[in-house]
C-alpha cells in the first residue's frame, strides 16, 4: 500500500496530506483524552502500535504470485478508533519512509489517508456493526481486521487511479486493482486470524480495560468469567 | 493458557503463507515472481510515462541493511507486545495465587 517516494503529482500529494492532518491531529487531542481518563490502557495503546510495526514489516507472499504486507490496523482502531490509528500508522510510515525507503514523506499524506484513516474506519465501523447485531467480539474482530487491511489496498489503488487515470479511471482502476487488492485477500484473511489471536489473549487478561474502552459489554466480561473455572 | 484454537489459527496463517512457496516452487524473482507490489504499482505508473519528481532522501544502500532495519523494526514491536502481555499475565496469575489463600 506504500504509495512510493515522489508518485504522486504534487497537487495530489497536497490534498492528501491537506485530509490527514486534521484527522491525525485529532487523534492526538484522542490519545490524550483517553490515557488521562484511563491511565491503564496506555500498555495497549503501545501493543497495538506495536502490533503495527509487526504487521507491516512481514511481507508475504500471496496465491497471485507477489509479496505484500498486512497493515496491522484493525487491532488499534477496534480498541481505541480510527483516528487513533491513525496516529500510531503516521508513526509507523514515517519510520518506513525515512529509514527503508517504503513510501514516502511526500506521499506520506496519502499513505496515512489509506493505512490510518479508511482502513480504521471501516474495521471500527465493521466491528461497531458486527457487535450491534449481537455476534461475538472474536467474530468482529476478525471482519474489522480483513477489512482494514482490504479496504487499505482498494484505497491505495483508488489514490493511484485518480492520479493517474490513463487511459481512463475505470481503466487505471482495474489495473491497480490487480496489482494490490487481488493480491491482498490472501493476507487479509492471515492478518484478520493474528488479530483474533491478540485480541482474545488481551481479553481474556484484561477484560476491565476493555470494558472501560467500550469494546466489550459487561456480557462479554461475565462470559469469560463464567468459562475461567473450566480454565484453571 | 496453550489454546487449541489459537494453534489452529496460527497454523491457518502459517498455511496462507507456506501455499504460494509451494504453488510457484522453483520461480523466482528473474521469472518475475515474489516481487513487492509496491513496486509492481511503481512500475505501472512509470509505464505511463510519469517521472516521479522527488526520490526517498535516504535508501538502505544494500539489501542487507534494509532486511537489518526490518527486522529491527519487527523486533521493537515484538518486544513491546511480549513485555505487556508477560506483565498481564504475571499479574492473572498472582492474582489467582491471592484469591487461593
Amino acid at each position: 500500500m506504500h504509495i512510493m517516494e515522489g508518485f504522486l503529482p504534487w497537487e495530489w500529494c497536497l490534498l492528501w496530506y491537506l485530509v490527514a492532518i486534521p484527522v491525525v491531529a485529532y487523534g492526538v487531542i484522542r490519545i490524550k483524552k483517553i490515557t488521562d481518563e484511563n491511565p491503564e490502557s496506555k500498555p495497549l495503546l503501545a501493543v497495538s502500535g506495536a502490533f503495527m510495526f509487526i504487521l507491516s514489516s512481514l511481507k508475504l507472499p500471496s496465491v497471485t504470485g507477489s509479496c505484500s504486507h498486512p497493515t496491522g490496523n484493525g487491532l488499534g482502531a477496534v480498541l481505541f478508533g480510527p483516528a487513533v490509528t491513525s496516529v500510531l500508522a503516521a508513526i509507523v510510515l514515517v519510520f518506513q519512509a525515512l529509514l527503508l525507503a517504503h513510501g514516502g514523506l511526500t506521499t506520506l499524506g496519502a499513505n496515512i489517508f489509506s493505512m490510518g484513516i479508511v482502513g480504521p474506519v471501516a474495521a471500527w465501523l465493521v466491528y461497531k456493526g458486527i457487535k450491534k447485531i449481537g455476534w461475538g467480539s472474536s467474530v468482529g474482530i476478525f471482519f474489522a481486521a480483513l477489512l482494514g487491511d482490504w479496504l487499505t489496498y482498494v484505497t491505495t489503488a483508488t489514490q493511484l487511479s485518480l492520479a493517474f487515470p490513463i487511459p481512463t479511471f475505470g481503466e487505471a482502476f482495474v489495473k491497480f486493482m490487480v496489482i494490490f487488492a487481488y493480491t491482498q485477500v490472501p493476507l487479509a484473511i492471515a492478518e484478520g486470524l493474528l488479530t483474533v489471536v491478540i485480541f482474545e489473549y488481551i481479553m481474556k487478561l484484561r477484560p476491565d480495560i476493555l470494558r472501560k474502552l467500550k469494546v466489550i459489554g459487561s456480557e462479554d466480561v461475565e462470559k469469560v468469567e463464567e468459562k475461567a473455572p473450566e480454565v484453571a | 493458557m496453550v489454546n487449541t484454537k489459537h494453534i489452529v489459527l496460527l497454523a491457518l496463517v502459517a498455511i496462507i503463507a507456506i501455499l504460494p512457496l509451494v504453488i510457484y516452487s522453483g520461480l523466482g524473482e528473474d521469472e518475475g515472481y515474489f516481487g513487492g507490489s509496491d513496486d509492481a504499482a511503481g512500475e505501472a505508473i512509470e509505464e505511463t510515462g510519469y517521472e516521479p519528481w522527488f526520490s526517498s532522501i535516504w535508501e538502505p544502500p544494500s539489501g542487507e541493511i534494509e532486511s537489518l532495519l526490518f527486522a529491527l523494526q519487527a523486533a521493537i514491536g515484538a518486544i513491546i507486545i511480549g513485555y505487556v502481555l508477560g506483565y498481564y499475565m504475571g499479574q492473572d496469575s498472582m492474582k489467582g495465587k491471592e484469591s487461593e489463600k
